[in-house]
């Protein structure tokens, strides 16, 4: 399996679905419980009860006002984690007490800090297209029954758009243009640029745009290891002006699309996808094609890599792979996050090392 | 070096991976100024994460194998 990275922020849920339901969500193998105070303030805490191990963001556990009330036997939490109430005796433990996870909200994403340091200065980094008046969004997040590694496989090639997504995203010039990869090994961050100068408009730009005729297409990808993914693509039609040196690109369409990879457990990732475009605004008709146009391009990922963890599990350990120029991005992932995870692994984890 | 694709990441220590335009090989430019062209992306990492070793500012006129002894 691909090692956990610890000290790290994390996407645990979109803003949108945290509020005043208790919502449970396992990252990096632990269970966490989120809701939002009465003054819309995002909380996180370990979603067992230290009595019993209830899980608090199971029914009937529930809130009042904005302590958690666990459903099995009735303790009681604070948003700072501190057991206030028990049942049947005044006497608190000392140890009844939740683990508390810093959380962000930021660019739409409630992001949760998983590890054993606290994040002091760190952010997590930045998806602004996300929460902007300048863009239009849709967005989801599918579970996925495969580890993390695989889905930063998956998204550092885009080749496989051809073969895997054929008449939604993919044409043939994607798996035939060259790329180049540049890595900021010490930022963790891998950009892989491929720029096709005239190639088909797949059907996903094609209807979205309204562009008939063929397209110049660049993808640029930027990795965020270990947790944030997003996809700068530009399409304009054939002999269209670039970008001009202030950075401005009228004569493009852009789309930004925007990949939180949260590890849950060892053999399961929440895929949380958006797109963000800057045309076409106030179109309910491109949303609603963009969506599930996505969506579909995004379970027709979900079932592939699901298929392949199932394959990996009956290999034998030592097996082998094959890696070709296509790879060079997803190597140099792989890399940094075999590194990053040696940097945090967990105290006793790094004790015996 | 391709002149469509540009710098994008400006730290000071960045690797660089081109895909010769018309080949299959890979030119690895290290954040030294060494480079070197290779046919296999883990010979690639191999290399570049070696650093320095093997590593001379612009590769050797003749192409010795970076790995090579010099002379």
């Amino acid at each position: 399996m691909t090692a956990f990275v610890r000290n790290q922020w994390y996407v645990a849920a979109y803003a949108h679905e945290v509020g005043r339901d208790l919502l449970g969500r396992t990252i990096l193998g632990e269970p966490i419980l989120l809701y939002r105070t009465e003054d819309g303030r995002p909380v996180a805490l370990a979603d067992r009860c230290v009595h019993r191990r209830f899980p608090l963001s199971e029914k009937p556990s529930r809130l009042d006002g904005d302590r958690v009330v666990c459903g099995y036997h009735g303790f009681t939490y604070g948003t700072d984690g501190v057991c206030v109430s028990v049942p049947a005796q005044r006497r608190i433990p000392r140890t009844a007490r939740l683990a508390t996870y810093p959380v962000v909200e930021q660019d739409s994403f409630v992001w949760v800090w998983i590890g054993d340091r606290e994040p002091g200065d760190t952010l997590p980094p930045r998806a602004p297209w996300l929460d902007s008046s300048d863009h239009t969004v849709v967005c989801g997040m599918e579970p996925l029954d495969a580890d993390y590694g695989l889905l930063v496989d998956n998204l550092l090639d885009l080749s496989h758009e051809t073969y895997l997504h054929g008449g939604y995203i993919g044409t043939p010039e994607v798996a035939e243009t060259p790329i180049t990869t540049e890595v900021d090994d010490k930022s963790g961050v891998v950009y892989v640029s491929r720029h096709m100068d005239d190639a088909e408009c797949p059907p996903f730009y094609a209807k979205s745009t309204g562009i008939a005729g063929r397209i110049t297409r660049w993808q640029d990808i930027e990795y965020h290891a270990p947790c944030l993914y997003l996809l700068h693509s530009r399409i304009a039609p054939v002999g269209a002006p670039g970008p001009n040196p202030d950075g401005s690109d009228p004569h493009a369409f852009h789309v930004e699309v925007v990949y939180g990879i949260t590890p849950s457990t060892e053999k399961t990732t929440y895929d949380f996808w958006a797109v963000a475009r800057d045309f076409a605004l106030d179109d309910q008709r491109v949303s609603d094609f963009l969506r599930e146009n996505n969506h579909t391009v995004v379970m027709q990922d979900v079932v592939a890599l699901n298929v392949l963890q199932k394959a990996l599990d009956t290999e034998k350990p030592g097996y082998q792979e094959l890696s070709i120029n296509i790879d060079t991005g997803g190597l140099a992932a792989r890399r940094i996050l075999a590194r990053m995870a040696a940097e945090n692994a967990a105290p006793a984890e790094a004790g015996v090392r | 070096m391709n002149a469509l694709h540009p710098p994008a990441l400006t730290g000071g220590e960045v690797y660089r991976i081109h895909w010769v335009l018309g080949t299959d090989r890979l030119l690895a430019v290290c954040h030294c100024g060494a480079e070197h062209e290779f046919e296999d992306p883990v010979d690639v990492w191999e290399w570049l994460l070696a650093h320095p070793d093997g590593h001379r500012p612009f590769d050797d006129p003749a192409g010795r194998d970076p790995g090579e002894e010099a002379p």
